[in-house]
């Protein structure tokens, strides 16, 4: 873990789980998480899209829930646990979601699909059998090289798998 | 992907292991072309295509490509495979560095020389077009990947390798080499039953001599083109493991956020910058012509303390040019509408109008750089995405005054491009070496906001078409012509229609925002413009739109065969609920013909909602079918969503629009079914990442027309009231 080592008077110690690791982080209390596990912790696989939670890119999971790590300050996240796209998969074994979504070729540049991947993640996991219109409602990341038809396909696959648990 | 170490390859010879690599110059095997490339070509190390055959057996392919998504080095590699007779699961890819070496702008002028103006006998296409004008660097646009680099390079390069390793297998066994085949990365000889991998007949074919014309297969045997690849840039894209320019980082990195003057070509005037000094983790304001940059230990640091600035810019006498402004000097220059001939039973005249354009890739601009050393002597490492490399890294060079030589440059795999990544668009690169330059010799990560990326983009240019046609008695059409602004050229104005007079005429009507090239170019508003028109004629006529192109393109079979397709994959001409409506548009660029109906339902209120999309492309033939079908998928979607909803405007000289939540993108709720089908045709192979753009806009209006009698003339749409008329 990196840290910087900076001093300033409304610095406070966060401490928090990311993917199943404790960290202790010395960062201003209103830092948006994504950067911290971007900089701070070194986990760049959660992106930077647009700062204001409107694309959806820098989706990650707090306590279960989806969140836009953009807009969240690290001082909500403080005692709690954060997945990320690299939490997904921790034993090298990739989620269904993951593999459904290699099965269906859904990612052009990928840039969108750590947040898309982490939103779905999350929709299957409160909507075990969602139908189009609960995507349609419950998925609101933009991706720009136009995936859609692929990430609901690949959804519907994951829905329909035998045991319906997306993890 | 991984990236390639920095190492000079010329010629076909060993590598460290045994192994052997080919390295194939274009021209050699196009020796009719031999005067399109330099005569010094080989003696400068023109080399392309690299295809390296390692001892254990594996195939690495170096691509002179860069990945954005598009699936360029999966479909190149596949071309390469096919020809070398290759086992494809054991084909890897690289992207070729950043060295003139593999600069490919030759092959894809010798592309357009020989082979793209037997299309349709009317010239190059803008893209070919365009990648010649760009000859010596390494651009990836104007679709020209495949058809360029892979059918006279890649292509090339398999089929040399293959007979290089038969013709070491030969040797080796004293047998005739028409005897040892080829085939799954091995060479057998079946009357001695003698057979050995690629692998193991490396080091033997490397010493062979390059053949010059090596046989190409027979499409009717490839075994590996044509089929469904998985892309191989994917597993990284579902862990989070892909590495792109935002991600790059290294030990003692700074960050830099920037404001840049909000009009284009303004000026720094004045900063106070002891507000953001004062600020934690902040290390310099670094002021620059055009703009300010805080450099601090985190971006979201230097980002706060920017916010706490208040620069003054100057507005380089543009601070009075408004949308409004720029229309009102396109109307002017278009004058009254074309003549058309007198006699005609019927005319009809149409505005057309065009937004300007955002590309908002996903990723936003970010460069990376480290800067050593002063004036001439000056050394830089930069990282940064980029749809040319070479390119990117002039720009370096020029902007810290030193040799192209002196800078070496690493790309990504890019968070889109979309032509915002193209030549002569490297502000992030210029801006980014800049600040690092002041904050030399630390190396800094310049982070571009949406903010930054929206407001100071090249655009796709806003335009205004005048269109006036005429139908004779029978509704056969007589004329049909246009003056329009904002750009065009023969390939975006072309139609495929016999009409007895046509003519389009570019009128000049210069503003002072900066446009670039958007995916598909100039075809994205003339495709919306003339299929809007022809459609309009065909209403005119009382006509069926379909039937009505189709009567015009009896001499066109590429365009009657896409058009036929995609209205029977549309079920055209079945009834449809009241609400319900179709459109159909095609579109010829990049060397592809793309048919597209759009199927909408439009509620009694002016609810849009698009429910399918057919398209029928002929791109001549497909290398990785799902590939292409993503590709079609994609053109589609960017281009609903620039067609519902996309919208840059200007005010006081500057870009309004701030961020998605003004700027806003459809959601999947939004997307409809889209239905694809290649025409395999005897053309050429064309592109695919952009042909599937220009007919969805007239498609969709056309459709929409077709549900409620409202023609919309103007996009956005939502600019529209679709209330039943």
């Amino acid at each position: 873990m990196r840290m910087f080592g900076v001093s300033s008077e409304h610095i406070m110690p966060i401490t928090l789980t990311v993917n199943g690791k404790a960290h202790t982080l010395d960062v201003e209390p209103e830092m948006p998480l994504l950067w911290a596990l971007r900089e701070t912790i070194g986990l760049t696989g959660t992106k930077f899209g647009c700062g204001i939670a409107a694309c959806g890119v820098c989706t990650v999971h707090l306590d279960g829930r989806p969140v836009r790590s953009c807009v969240l300050p690290i001082s909500a996240a403080d005692g709690k646990t954060v997945t990320t796209i690299e939490g997904l998969a921790p034993d090298g074994v990739l989620s269904k979601v993951q593999q459904a979504w290699i099965a269906h070729q859904v990612p052009q540049c990928g840039y969108c699909q750590s947040g898309m991947i982490m939103a779905v993640a999350a929709l299957l996991a409160a909507t075990p059998k969602p139908t189009d219109a609960d995507i349609d409602a419950g998925l609101t990341n933009i991706c720009r090289c136009g995936t859609f038809a692929r990430v609901r396909a690949a959804i519907h696959d994951v829905a329909n798998s035998t045991d319906g648990s997306a993890s | 992907m991984n990236k390639w170490s920095r190492r000079a390859f010329i010629g076909a010879g060993t590598v460290a292991g045994g192994g052997f690599l080919l390295g194939v110059a274009g021209f050699t095997f196009a020796p009719s072309r031999h005067s399109l490339v330099s005569a010094d070509a080989a003696a400068k190390g023109q080399l392309t295509t690299w295809i390296t055959i390692t001892p254990d057996n594996m195939i690495d392919i170096l691509i002179p490509h860069c990945e954005m998504g598009q699936g360029a080095s999966t479909a190149l590699a596949m071309m390469a495979a096919e020809e070398l007779e290759a086992d494809w699961s054991l084909v890897r890819v690289q992207e070729a560095p950043a060295e003139d070496a593999y600069a490919n702008g030759y092959i894809i002028r010798a592309m357009g020389g020989g082979y793209v103006p037997a299309m349709l006998g009317r010239g190059v296409d803008y893209g070919a077009y365009k990648a010649m004008e760009w000859i010596g660097l390494m651009v990836t646009g104007g679709s020209t990947s495949v058809r360029g680099t892979g059918e006279w390079g890649m292509r090339v390069a398999g089929a040399a390798a293959k007979e290089m390793l038969v013709a070491a297998a030969a040797k080796q066994w004293n047998v005739p080499a028409s005897e040892c085949v080829a085939k799954s990365s091995r060479i057998t000889h079946a009357a001695s039953g003698k057979s050995a991998t690629y692998g193991e007949l490396a080091p033997a074919a490397a010493t062979e001599s390059v053949p010059t014309s090596p046989t190409l297969k027979n499409p009717d045997t490839f075994t590996i083109r044509r089929t469904s690849a998985q892309r191989l840039d994917l597993p990284s894209k579902v862990d989070g493991s892909a590495v792109y320019a935002i991600d790059f980082t290294m030990p003692g990195m700074l960050y830099a956020a920037l404001a840049i003057a909000p009009v284009q070509g303004g000026k720094l005037v004045a900063v106070d910058t002891a507000p953001a000094d004062a600020m934690p983790g902040v290390k310099k304001v670094v002021k620059l012509d055009e703009a300010v940059a805080v450099v601090a230990d985190s971006f979201w640091r230097a980002r706060r303390a920017l916010a706490a600035l208040k620069p003054e810019f100057s507005d380089a006498g543009h601070g009075a040019v408004s949308t409004d402004s720029i229309f009102a000097a396109f109307d002017q220059a278009l004058g009254p509408a074309p003549a058309v001939p007198k006699n005609a039973a019927r005319t009809i005249t149409a505005d057309y109008r065009a937004p300007f354009l955002a590309h908002a890739t996903m990723e936003p601009m970010v460069c990376t750089a480290r800067v050593e050393g002063a004036g001439a002597e000056t050394l830089a490492e930069v990282w940064a995405g980029v749809q040319d490399p070479l390119n990117a890294r002039s720009v370096a060079a020029k902007a810290l005054g030193t040799d192209v030589h002196n800078v070496r440059l690493t790309n990504f795999m890019l968070g889109g491009g979309f032509g915002r990544r193209l030549p002569f668009t490297f502000d992030y690169v210029d801006l980014g070496v800049r600040v690092a330059k002041a904050m030399s010799p630390i190396p800094v990560k310049t982070i571009w906001t949406r903010e930054n990326d929206l407001q100071h983009d090249y655009y796709r240019g806003a335009a205004l078409s005048r269109h006036a046609g005429a139908l004779d008695a029978n509704g056969t059409p007589l004329a049909a012509h246009s003056n329009y602004t904002g750009g065009g050229n023969d390939e975006a104005v072309f139609m495929p229609y016999k009409i007895a007079e046509m003519a389009a005429e570019g009128k000049k009507a210069p503003h002072a925002i900066r446009e670039g090239q958007w995916r598909s170019v100039l075809n994205s508003q003339h495709g919306f413009f003339k299929e809007s028109f022809i459609d309009e004629m065909a209403h005119a006529a009382g006509k069926d739109p379909f039937e009505f192109r189709r009567g015009l393109v009896t001499e066109q079979p590429r365009f009657k065969a896409a058009l036929e397709k995609a209205a029977s994959m549309s079920g055209w001409g079945t009834p449809l609920p009241p609400g319900e409506g179709r459109g159909i548009a095609v579109c010829d660029s990049f060397g592809t013909i793309c048919a597209e109906v759009v199927h909408v339902a439009v509620s009694p209120e002016g609810q849009l909602k698009v429910l399918n999309v057919y398209a029928a492309i002929d791109c001549g033939d497909v290398i990785n079918l799902d590939g292409a079908t993503a590709q079609a998928e994609g053109g589609i979607i960017f281009a609903l969503s620039a067609a519902l909803l996309s919208e840059i405007t200007i005010d006081k000289g500057q870009v309004v629009q701030t961020n998605f939540r003004d700027y806003p993108m459809i959601h999947i709720a939004d997307a409809p079914k889209i239905t694809t089908a290649f025409i395999r045709s005897d053309a050429p192979l064309g592109g695919l990442g952009e042909p599937p753009v220009p007919p969805l806009a007239p498609a969709l209006c056309n459709a929409i027309f077709a549900a409620t009698g409202v023609r919309v003339r103007e996009l956005p749409i939502r600019k529209t009231s679709l209330k039943k008329a």
